[in-house]
């Protein structure tokens, strides 16, 4: 968008204490007026030194605090580490690790894109939808609850295997949340998703094109939404995720340019959905087994290193580990995808109005304990 | 208030004093009535407001306070917001930061007094009532230009400008679309208004002929915009501008925008109600029904308490504009429209007749 600055700009100071910053993300606004000239993200409010940390603590000790980096995904983000740290032993886990784990997963990515719609209405100025995913999310909650006593921070993901079993009749459970759910999605797009004011907020705002997506490395339901087909549970096959179908929704621009916010926001909506319906195949594969037979007595990996990279709901999250033999991680090095999209916000920002702010932040679904960590 | 004077009457030795101060006395204690009526109202529109979206997010909202469904909680939140601490930012305009809450509240409550609650029940009859009505309320606008600039914060600038343009605009095509009743009618006086509608439902200028009826949906997505209310609360969008204009108000003093707030859905809704709705006449036709079947008053708050209804769920149902398709709206879609409706009604006022 071409806009002419009479030059007299105002700088806007927008957080850390603003309600739809998703966080402490401090944005510097240069205005003129109700248009944005430019914007200049600064991190690093909820640093909590989680790099480092990780050196000092033994190998699964680390699991609990990647619990606290994306505390809206955080079995993705636990899955993540376990699964570096898996690669690096050379550990292969037995069929019901796997499929729990991935139940596990996209219930958590479910929950996840959850927030994401709701607290994007909000922004938008629609509070209802808001309410209306978190209860939904609550019934996500509470089988992860009865799985691991938590309902926020897991550590149900242990280096070779899970905290321990899920509970009799788990698998009912899940379908049952899942019969209640599908229908469920179809009122959300009738309240927030097809309304015409929300659509004329979006669709034309926040364009990111594909090829400036890949550019800034942009991952995961951003990168989707700009058209581009990239998802690393296909691309790059995980927990046996090349054993199940699902589509990979992708950004259509149904009302203005492909990259759009609405585009952003619809993938995950459409995600949702093929979530479902890799829960039910993973809970059709579910055979009876040891969720712990194999985890380590001692988890001691030999000299070297690791990256390992998983799909999680903000995008495609990278663990590299390195190794010097002993007890503890020489170093833990996250690629955080919440980052790289956060990179990209100023290029969506210039010439954008302050309520188009918001919706841009929204719609690229930051969580700042990941970015900062 | 002529009810009220008349009620003086037995006051022993009342009618000795001057004539000049039985008036005012009157006058007196029937702004006082209507005040209480106003602030029991607003505390219990809020209570309602609160029920409203609760029940649309799946909630139940308040349930605690006073025991039946939480009726209690508005009384204890007011009287907590009297015992808050008032705090003055240290750079802001001290002077104009006091007035700007007393004054967007006036504003407010004054277009009360022209409210036709009944045959009888109106503080005073104004010649001109819709006039001053629209008059009044855009005073609001100053106490929100005030707010917004004394309170020395970006963001309630923000507020203040987004409201001072929201409010002056769409003030424009709501008041042609009120000109399209005073056209049919010939007289601004509220109680006139009224009356022309006497007689059932089919009176009523909302299916009296089709340019009122569109009219009335133009004055009422244009009063939505005038007391800030989703889709159009951008001047106060929480989610953009933290508060808006009374970012930086606490207290008593952001109670009194508050209440505003609430008052001005009552006088827009009110102005809704006796425009388009036949403020208190009733809705079937006098040959069917005995005149007085249902008191004026009764009906006239009924009418009110629907049209408020309508404005929380549209609240809790709709995200809201941005500024440019605000402005996108007042000036290139309602007001061209209103224009036709005031065109067309005036044909009809002259030709039909």
């Amino acid at each position: 968008m071409e806009v002419e600055y009479s030059g007299d700009t105002m700088t806007l100071n927008m957080g850390p204490q603003h309600p739809s910053t998703h966080g402490v993300l401090r944005l510097e606004l240069k205005t003129d007026g109700e248009v944005v000239a430019d914007a200049k993200p600064h991190i690093g409010y909820l640093h909590r030194c989680f790099e480092k940390h990780a050196e000092n603590v033994e190998y699964p000790g680390v699991v609990p605090f990647t619990d606290r980096m994306d505390y809206c995904a955080a079995m993705n983000n636990e899955l993540g580490y376990v699964l570096a740290v898996e690669k690096l032993l050379g550990i292969k886990v037995n069929n019901r690790v796997r499929c729990l784990r991935v139940i596990m997963a996209e219930l958590n990515r479910i929950a996840s894109h959850l927030i994401a719609a709701g607290t994007y209405g909000n922004d938008i100025g629609s509070f209802t939808p808001f309410l209306h995913c978190f209860r939904d999310r609550e019934r996500i909650l509470d089988l992860f609850e009865e799985s691991c006593g938590a309902r926020l921070l897991y550590n149900y993901n242990w280096v070779g295997g899970l905290m321990c079993d899920v509970k009799p009749g788990f698998e009912d459970r899940v379908i049952e949340f899942v019969d209640y759910f599908e229908p469920l999605v179809a009122d959300l797009n009738r309240l927030l998703s097809h309304n015409y004011i929300f659509i004329k907020r979006t669709s034309n705002v926040g364009i990111l094109p594909p090829d400036v997506a890949v550019n800034y490395g942009v991952t995961g339901p951003n990168l989707r939404g700009s058209g581009v087909k990239f998802d690393v549970r296909r691309n790059e096959p995980y927990l046996g995720y090349e054993e199940f179908d699902f589509e990979i929704p992708v950004g259509k621009g149904e009302f203005g340019p492909v990259g759009s916010c609405y585009d952003r926001y619809m993938v995950r909506i459409w995600e949702v959905m093929e979530c479902c319906k890799i829960i039910r195949q993973a809970v059709k594969k579910l055979t009876p087994g040891d969720v712990q037979e194999t985890i380590p007595k001692r988890i001691k990996p030999p000299a070297g290193d690791v990256y390992m990279r998983s799909e999680c709901p903000r995008g495609e999250l990278g663990f590299y580990i390195v190794s010097d033999g002993s007890l503890k991680p020489y170093r833990v090095k996250v690629k955080s995808p919440c980052f790289t999209a956060l990179s990209a916000l100023p290029y969506m920002a210039r010439g954008a109005m302050i309520a188009d702010i918001i919706a841009i932040i929204g719609s690229i679904d930051i969580v700042l304990g990941e970015i900062d960590r | 208030m002529e009810s009220i004077r008349q009620l003086l009457q037995i006051v022993p030795r009342f009618g000795d004093l001057p004539q000049a101060f039985q008036v005012f006395l009157a006058l007196l204690i029937s702004c006082a009535v209507i005040l209480a009526v106003a602030l029991v109202c607003v505390l219990y529109l809020v209570w309602m407001e609160r029920k409203v979206s609760a029940h649309m997010q799946d909630r139940l909202g308040p349930m605690y306070v006073g025991g039946w469904h939480g009726w209690a909680q508005t009384i204890a939140d007011a009287l907590k917001l009297l015992l808050k601490e008032d705090i003055i930012p240290a750079q802001a305009d001290k002077i104009l930061y006091r007035i700007a809450p007393v004054l967007v509240f006036v504003a407010a409550f004054a277009a009360m007094v022209v409210l036709p609650f009944g045959e009888r029940s109106i503080v005073t009859d104004l010649n001109i009532g819709v006039l001053y009505v629209v008059a009044i309320t855009s005073l609001s606008v100053v106490g929100i230009i005030m707010a917004g600039w004394a309170s020395n914060n970006k963001y309630a600038l923000y507020g203040g400008m987004r409201g001072a343009a929201q409010i002056v605009s769409y003030e424009i095509p709501s008041a042609v679309a009120i000109m399209t009743v005073v056209i049919m009618v010939g007289s601004l006086s509220m109680q006139d208004i009224v009356r022309a509608q006497l007689g059932g439902i089919h009176r009523w200028f909302l299916f009296r002929n089709p340019f009122t009826f569109f009219a009335f949906f133009v004055y009422f997505i244009c009063s939505l915009a005038e007391v800030n209310r989703t889709p159009f609360d951008i001047p106060e969008a929480e989610s953009e501008l933290v508060a808006g204009y009374h970012t930086e108000y606490s207290g008593m003093r952001f109670a009194f925008f508050y209440l505003a707030e609430y008052v001005n859905m009552i006088v827009v809704a009110g102005v809704a109600a006796t425009l388009f709705l036949g403020g208190w006449s009733q809705a079937l036709p006098v040959s069917w029904v005995p005149n007085q079947l249902i008191p004026g008053p009764v009906m006239f708050t009924f009418k009110v308490l629907l049209l408020i209804f309508v404005q929380m769920w549209l609240r809790w149902a709709l995200p809201r504009l941005r500024v440019d398709q605000l402005m996108y709206v007042c000036w290139k879609v309602m007001l061209p429209f209103a224009l036709v409706l005031l065109l067309g009604s005036g044909f009809l006022a002259v030709y039909w007749k």
